[in-house]
Parts: structure tokens; C-alpha cells; sequence
């Protein structure tokens, strides 16, 4: 990984803080005195009341620590941030924008990345970043293949997790193959969401991934690959899958928590979440049963980073880069990791993090529901994302009619 | 005269943003939308569009909801009405009108949804005892592709619209005479209703009903909760679109929204023209003077549809209660293994600034569409013209246009003018959805006061500002208070208006229960969608109580019984 690019950052300095002198601290601190005082808006998908309470807790430490006062807007779809910036750049609004933080990944960030919607870069800026170190983990500056350039900053992990109650089910398919063989057996008590979810795809890219001879070609756009060849045998795949899915594949559930009601209700023995500790917080919620369990598939599964990423004309961007300094912060990042709190796993590189720091990411509760940290090792990388928008496509050609 | 300068005003300060707005949504339909490098026109939006999968048949499912779920709502209420004799029940369910209102359109779907799916409560309360059912059996019964769940869901929110309106345009037609009249001529009640009042009560009611063709070939919550899925009602597909992180797709969305919009006009066409055609037959049958013939069937459907449709919404709303509290819940369990309240626990503290926020935004959104629907509507009496009538027409282009494409536009024109996000902007977003249901409610039956009364208190020297303040307020006070109510459960129920125009910056209780069903669970949602139920009760309880109590010794002026 090349250290930071200082060709370019003049530019962005330009529209941050007056920068004052050339030390890193120093220019630290004069964003921290800009920073105070401020309001920062935060766009987050507003979901998940755990993650809600996360981010009220982060709210409460920034105000204490740096006097910033920190509002949550919950989205129903990151979209609708998407929208806000976009509406503002269209009518010449450079430099007053609502929007201060957004968080986001993969096909947004690609989308706002395109139309010049980010501010950066400024993810190298903050001092807490050096901890993801990302010259062994290239996933901490890397969206589903793109570089992010400093233009987000790495908050979290998700990876690929099946789960499936464990009375109903003794031995859940271990591979993509397998799970053809285990739908034909039992009909109807698997499905995906429906695409264009983002759960959903990212099956389709799990399948993909795992079917297909040219698995090089994924890591490069579209474009320059022959997609059907490459698609041939995922399709092959679904029309096999689908007559044994739930509904015999005629209706798919709208999104990944509608896919964990139906396990919930008896609909479904397996199904799947990006969010590793998602199954055992379900449980601690009464939404599953507690005979729930959770694996990954052999091989591996798809997982990425989720980011936080600051538009181009937020008024706030100081504030902005010490929230988002904060989140990559020891505490913040072991906070997030308790299953109590959250149980979404770290982006910082536990195994360069000193002794005693390192101590507060143990976990002491081992869930039956949770899969411990090494379970999760092998992780697959995300396509370039332009397949995400062509498999997504192709599947509305093939399946809606 | 300040009066005189209403309509003008509600042309200049809504009808103008609301017709730029739609412009800045028309113009990336052509593809002109600079922001994404969309610089000259073209139709290359709309190829894209007709290419879509599956568009013919969403597009037909849109335009199938309209005309069905109104047509079966009003039959319904007039049914109902026309067999209704004022026993005890029939006394329960025009009370149960308001509470069944004030029920959010999303709040009212994941009730049915949770009642009647594979897994819901029905199929749990009847398994395995009378189904045999030991895990939910694999049927499509919620989210068909023939869209009959949504269909379904919608008639009984629209039903309670109905006959709300119906309920309150009701006494100016002296009802009670016209039945007496036909009685003594023979025809039997449920005839003589139905051939002496529905005529006469239609045309008031008229605009509800468009309203309801509107809303019910465009709605988008109910839709996404009950509606088919591949593909989905055009409407969703539209918001699909407009939420793809792919932002050149926002380009074939518009040109999607435009279409909607064509959609929806020809539902209204086509209504139009069955009014015509219902109005030829109908005359044959009034002037045949049959008297008793489908008298019992006509009463029994009238009795037994609302009972149904009414039962099924309680039956909803009790499930989201059930849900609220349910611990986790085994299929085919009868009850849940436990009850929390931990739903409850954790929503309430985070309650206060949403529900003060969804307070100040609906009263005064409400307020404001008073104000100006009786400026307007006075200035009409008093002018004895209707001035600019064609333009105010406009002000109902809000409830036909997709609310995002129309929004959108309007975000990017309040930016270009400057005006940054405030709670302002939030109160005038709404005023916008709030208005025309407001001037609906209320301007047939101001239009249709019976004008002796205002004549007889100007032959008696009150001034025409007298008239207005002691005669025709106090006449119109019930349906005044109606039209409030429904304003106030316009306003609250409004979401992509709060998010866009207050930039997220001002949570309701709407906008928080729309990000919390996106987590789907279901405590949550129960929890959300009853305090999200509960406060336009409070409206409709204003509407409903505050007549009989300020005319205790006036019956006819309590309007609803």
C-alpha cells in the first residue's frame, strides 16, 4: 500500500481547514478547533435500534470530548442522502450542503465517487486511521475493488454468515453446490432476497464467485469481460435452484431482516446475513429461536468494509473528520464490538494493536448463535461493482416477467 | 380585500412550486439533468423505460388497484349506509370510522400482513387443530403478482375515508326527508335510500373519490409492504429507480414518474367515463320504480361487507398490539413463548422530540390549509364567481404526481433560491399533501350550504363578515372539524416530504417508524405503528367530540352520529 499521496491533497486542503503549519499535529489540532461548536448531520441507515443506540452513545462522547454536537438523521435508504447531495450540487449549492457524514459502501460510494459528490481526500488525515493499518489490510482502502482514495473512512466489517435453526436442521450445506442438493431435499425452506437488494446481490456473487472458471474476470469491470460466458453457470445454477425455493421461487423476501422473520416464523431452516453477529442478536431480541447457529460456507464467504464518507459541500467538514476519527478510536471500535452493544466487528488491526489495548476487544461471551473471530477468517473480496449493477440486470431480465 | 387575494395567493405560493417542481422532475425524463452530466434533451429515458422487464404488467396492476379498490370502497359505504337503520351495531361502526382512519396506511398493511400471511395470526390461531399446518404452508397470500392483498389493504383504509366523508356531507341533503318521501311511496329502506340520497350525495363526495382513485393507483407503503414483487406496482418500481445507487437510473425514473402520472389520469378517465355510463343505467333503474326487488340482498351485503372489512382492520391493529409485546413466537403456537416490553421500553424515552416535532409540523401545516381553504372558499360565496377555479385544480397535482420525482424537483428549486433546510420548509412540504385533502373535505359542503341561510342573515342586517363568523362557521362546524382531522392524519402520515425538505434534520414519529420497519422487527414496527396511529386519533376524537359537546341540544349539527 503507498503511503499517503501527497500530490494531489493541496486541493483539498484548499477546501478544509486553513492549514497553519506543516506537522500532522498541528494540522490535527486546527481541525479540532474548527471542529468545536460544530453541528455534524449524520445520515445512517436507521434500522437496526442497536445501531441507533450506538450512535447516540458516539453523539454523547464527541459532545463531552470535542464539544461537537452530533445528530443522527435515519434513513430508511442511504439513497435518500444520496438524492439530498445530489439535488444541492444540482441547483449550485457548493458549499452550504445539510449533509455532513454519510455512511455507505460499495455501489454508493462507486455513485457519489463518479458524479465528484465526496470530499477528500482526508481519510489519511485522521489520526487514528494508521491503526486499520492498511498496508496488510487492503480491505480497510478498498470498496468492492475500488480504491477509496481517502475519500471514506473504513467503520466496520460485514461478512457473509449463513444461519439455520438448529432443531430443525442437523447438517446445514456447507458449499454453494451443496445447497442445490439441500433445497432439491428440502423444498421451499431456502430463499434469497429479492435483487436488487444488497443482501440479495451479494448471493448472487457469492454463487458467482463460486461457479464460475473465470473467477479473475470479477476483479476488473464488466465492461471488459464476455459477461454471459462468465454468467453461464450461475444461471444455469438458479434455474436449477429455483423451483425448490421458498414460494418455488416465484416471490423472494424484500430484504435480509424480512429473510430472518420468515426463519424466525418456521418459513425457512437457512438463510444468510452480512452481519456476522446479526444472528445471535436476533436471539437476544426473542426474534429467533435460540436454537439458532451460524457458519460460514467452506471456501469462504464475500465480506467488505463499510465506510463513512463526507460530501463534497457539507459546511461541517472538521466536525465530520473528528467523528469519523472518533469511530476508529479504541474505545468507539471495542464498543461497537460488544455483542451487547452492537456486535459489529472491528476495522482495526487487533493483531498490531499493544497488549493492554487489545484486551478490550476479548470477548467474553461465547453466544451459540455467534461465531468466534477465527471462523471468519477466510474472506472472499467483493467484485468490482460494476457486476453487482449487470448480475442485478440480468437477473430482472431473466426472472421478472 | 385580503380575502379577495386567497386564491391568488395559494396560486402564487403552492401552485407555482408545485408546477416548477414537477417541471425539474420532467426535464431529467428528457434527459436534461446537469448535476449527472445529462446536458441535452433526448429520449433515451424513456427507452430505457420501455425496455424495463416486467413494466407492462406493473403498469397495469397500478391502474387496476384505482378503479378496483375504489369501486369496492364505495360500494361498500354506500351499501352500508343505505342499509344502515341506526341499530346499536351500525351506531359501533360509524364510531369505529375515525379510530380506522387515523390508522396509518403502512401501520394498517403490516396489521394485514401479520394477520393474514402464511405465518400470521389467523393461520396460527387455526393450526394445527383445524389445518393440520405444523409449519406455515408455502402460499403466496400476501405480495401476489395479481396484487389482491393490495388491493385488499387498501379497501379497508379507504372505506373509513369514505364514509367519513360521506358522513359528514350527509346532512346538507336533508336525508331524512328524502327517505320519508320515498317511503310513502312505497319503497322498501335500503331501496329508497339508495335511489333517494346516493344520487343526490354522490356529486358531494366526488372529489374523495378521485382522491381515492389517486392514491390508490400510486400508493407506494402499502405497495412495498402487500403489493406483488416481480414486478412490483409501478409506483414502487418508480422508487426503485429513484433509490438505485446507479444515479443514471434517476433519468428513466423520471421518465417512470411521468408515466405515472399518465397512468393515473387515465384511471380517472375511465372512472369518469363509468360515472356516465352508471348514471345512464342507474337512471333506468330509478325511473323503472321497482320498489322492494333486491331489497333483502342489497341490505344484507350492506350489513355484512362493512362488518367484515371492519372486523378485519381491528383484527390488524390487535395483531400489531400482540406483536408489540410478543416474545419470540413459534409457529404454530396460538401465543408467544413470553411478553416484553421491551419494545416499549426502548421507544419511549426517544419519543418526545418526535412526536412535539410531528405536533408543531401537523397543527400548524393544518392550520395554515384552513386558513387558506376558507379564504378561498369565502371569497368564492362571497364573489359569487369561481375565480381562478382552473388553477386551483392544479393544487390536487400533488396527490397524482409520484411524491418523489415532484420532491425532488422541489428540493433542487428551494436550493437554487437559496432556502436551506428548516422547520419552515418541513410545515410548507406538507402543506402541500394537507391542502387539497383539507379543501376536498371541505369545499362541497361549504359550497352547498343551503345559501337562505346567509341570505335570510343579510336581510337581517349582519354585516357579510357577521354572516361568516355567527351563521355559516358554526353551520359548517362539523365538517370543518372533519376536514382538520383528516389534514392532521395527512400531515402526520407524511415521510418523503419531512426527509427531503427538512434534509432528516426534523424526526417525526412517521420518518423514525419508516427507518425502524427497514430493520423488520416486528416489535418495533408494532410499537411504532401504534403511537404513529394514536396521535391523528387524538384529531379525529377533537372532530368527533367537540360537536356533540358544544351542541348538546342541537342534533343535526353534530354531524357524525
Amino acid at each position: 500500500m503507498p503511503k499517503p499521496h501527497f500530490a494531489i491533497p493541496w486541493l483539498a486542503l484548499l477546501a478544509a481547514a486553513p492549514l497553519h503549519a506543516a506537522s500532522p499535529d498541528a494540522d490535527w489540532q486546527s481541525i479540532l478547533d474548527e471542529a468545536r461548536g460544530q453541528t455534524v448531520y449524520w445520515h445512517a441507515w436507521g434500522g437496526d435500534s442497536r445501531t441507533n443506540d450506538y450512535i447516540a452513545w458516539v453523539g454523547r462522547r464527541v459532545d463531552e470530548r470535542f464539544d461537537i454536537d452530533l445528530e443522527h438523521v435515519k434513513l430508511d435508504d442511504t439513497s435518500n442522502a444520496v438524492s439530498r447531495v445530489l439535488a444541492e450540487k444540482q441547483a449550485g449549492n457548493h458549499d452550504d450542503g445539510s449533509v455532513d457524514l454519510i455512511w455507505l459502501n460499495g455501489e454508493n460510494f462507486a455513485a457519489m465517487r463518479d458524479n465528484d459528490l465526496l470530499y477528500g481526500p482526508f481519510a489519511e488525515r485522521l489520526p487514528h486511521f494508521p491503526l486499520t493499518h492498511p498496508e496488510h489490510n487492503p480491505e480497510v482502502v478498498t470498496d468492492f475493488t475500488l480504491p477509496t482514495e481517502g475519500y471514506e473512512s473504513p467503520w466496520g466489517k460485514a461478512q457473509i454468515t449463513f444461519y439455520y435453526d438448529g432443531d430443525a436442521l442437523e447438517a446445514p450445506p456447507r458449499s454453494i453446490e451443496a445447497l442445490l442438493d439441500w433445497a432439491r431435499e428440502h423444498p421451499g425452506r431456502f430463499t434469497y432476497p429479492r435483487i436488487p437488494d444488497f443482501t440479495g446481490s451479494t448471493f448472487l456473487k457469492q454463487a458467482l464467485i463460486a461457479l464460475t472458471e473465470d473467477r479473475d474476470a470479477l476483479y476488473a469491470p464488466v465492461a471488459e469481460s464476455d459477461f454471459a460466458a462468465v454468467t453461464a453457470p450461475l444461471w444455469d445454477y438458479l434455474d436449477a435452484l429455483h423451483p425448490h425455493l421458498w414460494r418455488s421461487g416465484r416471490q423472494f423476501p424484500a430484504s435480509g431482516p424480512e429473510m430472518r422473520n420468515r426463519l424466525g416464523d418456521g418459513e425457512l431452516d437457512l438463510a444468510f446475513t452480512f452481519n456476522p453477529a446479526e444472528p445471535a442478536a436476533a436471539v437476544a431480541d426473542l426474534e429467533l429461536p435460540p436454537s439458532v447457529r451460524s457458519y460460514v460456507l467452506e471456501g469462504g464467504t464475500l465480506g467488505n468494509v463499510h465506510f463513512v464518507a463526507i460530501p463534497y459541500n457539507s459546511p461541517h467538514q472538521a466536525g465530520a473528520m473528528v467523528v469519523a476519527d472518533f469511530l476508529l478510536s479504541v474505545e468507539a471500535q471495542a464498543r461497537k464490538q460488544d455483542l451487547e452493544v452492537w456486535g459489529d466487528p472491528t476495522v482495526l488491526d487487533l493483531t498490531r494493536l499493544p497488549a493492554e489495548k487489545r484486551a478490550r476487544f476479548d470477548t467474553d461471551d461465547d453466544h451459540p448463535a455467534l461465531l468466534p473471530p477465527e471462523a471468519l477468517g477466510e474472506t472472499l473480496a467483493e467484485p468490482h461493482p460494476s457486476w453487482m449493477t449487470a448480475l442485478q440486470d440480468a437477473w430482472r431480465e431473466r426472472y421478472v416477467r | 380585500m385580503l380575502l379577495r387575494l386567497a386564491p391568488v395567493a395559494i396560486v402564487l405560493l403552492l401552485v407555482g412550486p408545485v408546477l416548477a417542481g414537477i417541471a425539474m422532475a420532467a426535464l431529467p425524463a428528457f434527459g436534461y439533468l446537469p448535476a449527472l452530466g445529462g446536458e441535452t434533451l433526448t429520449l433515451a429515458p424513456w427507452r430505457a423505460l420501455f425496455a424495463e422487464p416486467g413494466l407492462a404488467r406493473s403498469v397495469l396492476v397500478s391502474f387496476a388497484s384505482g378503479l378496483v379498490t375504489t369501486a369496492v370502497a364505495l360500494a361498500v359505504v354506500l351499501l352500508f349506509l343505505a342499509a344502515s337503520t341506526g341499530s346499536r351495531l351500525d351506531r359501533w361502526i360509524r364510531r369505529l370510522v375515525s379510530p380506522l382512519l387515523s390508522v396509518p396506511h403502512a401501520a394498517a398493511a403490516f396489521g394485514l400482513a401479520f394477520l393474514i400471511a402464511p405465518s400470521g395470526l389467523l393461520a396460527r390461531w387455526a393450526s394445527p387443530g383445524l389445518t393440520g399446518w405444523t409449519r406455515p404452508p408455502d402460499l403466496q397470500l400476501v405480495n401476489d403478482p395479481l396484487g389482491l392483498a393490495l388491493m385488499g389493504g387498501l379497501i379497508l383504509k379507504e372505506i373509513p375515508f369514505l364514509l367519513l366523508m360521506s358522513l359528514a356531507a350527509l346532512p346538507q341533503l336533508g336525508p331524512e326527508r328524502r327517505m320519508m318521501l320515498a317511503r310513502s311511496l312505497g319503497y322498501r329502506p335500503t331501496l329508497a335510500w339508495l335511489k333517494g340520497v346516493a344520487p343526490a350525495l354522490y356529486p358531494l363526495i366526488r372529489l374523495p373519490v378521485y382522491a381515492v382513485i389517486a392514491y390508490a393507483s400510486s400508493v407506494v407503503d402499502m405497495a412495498l409492504i402487500l403489493g406483488p414483487t416481480l414486478p412490483p406496482t409501478l409506483s414502487v418500481s418508480i422508487l426503485g429507480w429513484f433509490q438505485d445507487p446507479d444515479l443514471s437510473r434517476r433519468f428513466m425514473a423520471s421518465a417512470g414518474a411521468l408515466l405515472q402520472l399518465g397512468v393515473t389520469l387515465a384511471a380517472l378517465a375511465v372512472w369518469w367515463g363509468l360515472e356516465r355510463l352508471a348514471a345512464r343505467l342507474g337512471r333506468r333503474w330509478l325511473e323503472g320504480g321497482g320498489r322492494r326487488r333486491g331489497e333483502r340482498a342489497l341490505r344484507l351485503a350492506g350489513r355484512s361487507l362493512i362488518g367484515v372489512t371492519t372486523l378485519a382492520a381491528l383484527a390488524g391493529l390487535a395483531a400489531l398490539a400482540l406483536f408489540s409485546v410478543a416474545g419470540f413466537w413459534r409457529f404454530p403456537d396460538a401465543l408467544p413463548q413470553g411478553f416484553t416490553l421491551q419494545g416499549w421500553s426502548r421507544a419511549l424515552p426517544h419519543l418526545a422530540g418526535p412526536v412535539a416535532t410531528t405536533l408543531v409540523v401537523a397543527g400548524a401545516a393544518t392550520l395554515l390549509a384552513l386558513l387558506l381553504a376558507l379564504a378561498a372558499l369565502e371569497n368564492e360565496q362571497r364573489s359569487g364567481r369561481h375565480p381562478g377555479s382552473a388553477a386551483l385544480a392544479l393544487l390536487y397535482l400533488p396527490l397524482i404526481v409520484p411524491q418523489i420525482a415532484f420532491l425532488f424537483g422541489l428540493v433542487v428549486l428551494l436550493e437554487a433560491l437559496g432556502m436551506r433546510p428548516a422547520l419552515g420548509l418541513v410545515i410548507f412540504g406538507h402543506l402541500l399533501f394537507v391542502l387539497p385533502y383539507v379543501f376536498l373535505s371541505l369545499s362541497e359542503a361549504y359550497r352547498r350550504l343551503d345559501p337562505r341561510w346567509a341570505r335570510l342573515a343579510l336581510t337581517l342586517g349582519a354585516s357579510p363578515a357577521r354572516v361568516f363568523w355567527r351563521v355559516r362557521l358554526p353551520l359548517l362546524l362539523a365538517p370543518l372539524l372533519t376536514a382538520m382531522a383528516v389534514g392532521l392524519a395527512i400531515s402526520i402520515g407524511q415521510y418523503l416530504p419531512t426527509q427531503l425538505l427538512g434534509a432528516g434534520r426534523h424526526p417525526t414519529v412517521t420518518t423514525e417508524a419508516v427507518a425502524l420497519a427497514a430493520g423488520g422487527n416486528r416489535r418495533l414496527i408494532g410499537v411504532w405503528a401504534l403511537l404513529q396511529a394514536s396521535l391523528p386519533l387524538l384529531g379525529f376524537l377533537v372532530a368527533v367530540g367537540l360537536p356533540r359537546l358544544l351542541w348538546t341540544n342541537r342534533r343535526d349539527m353534530r354531524g357524525t352520529p
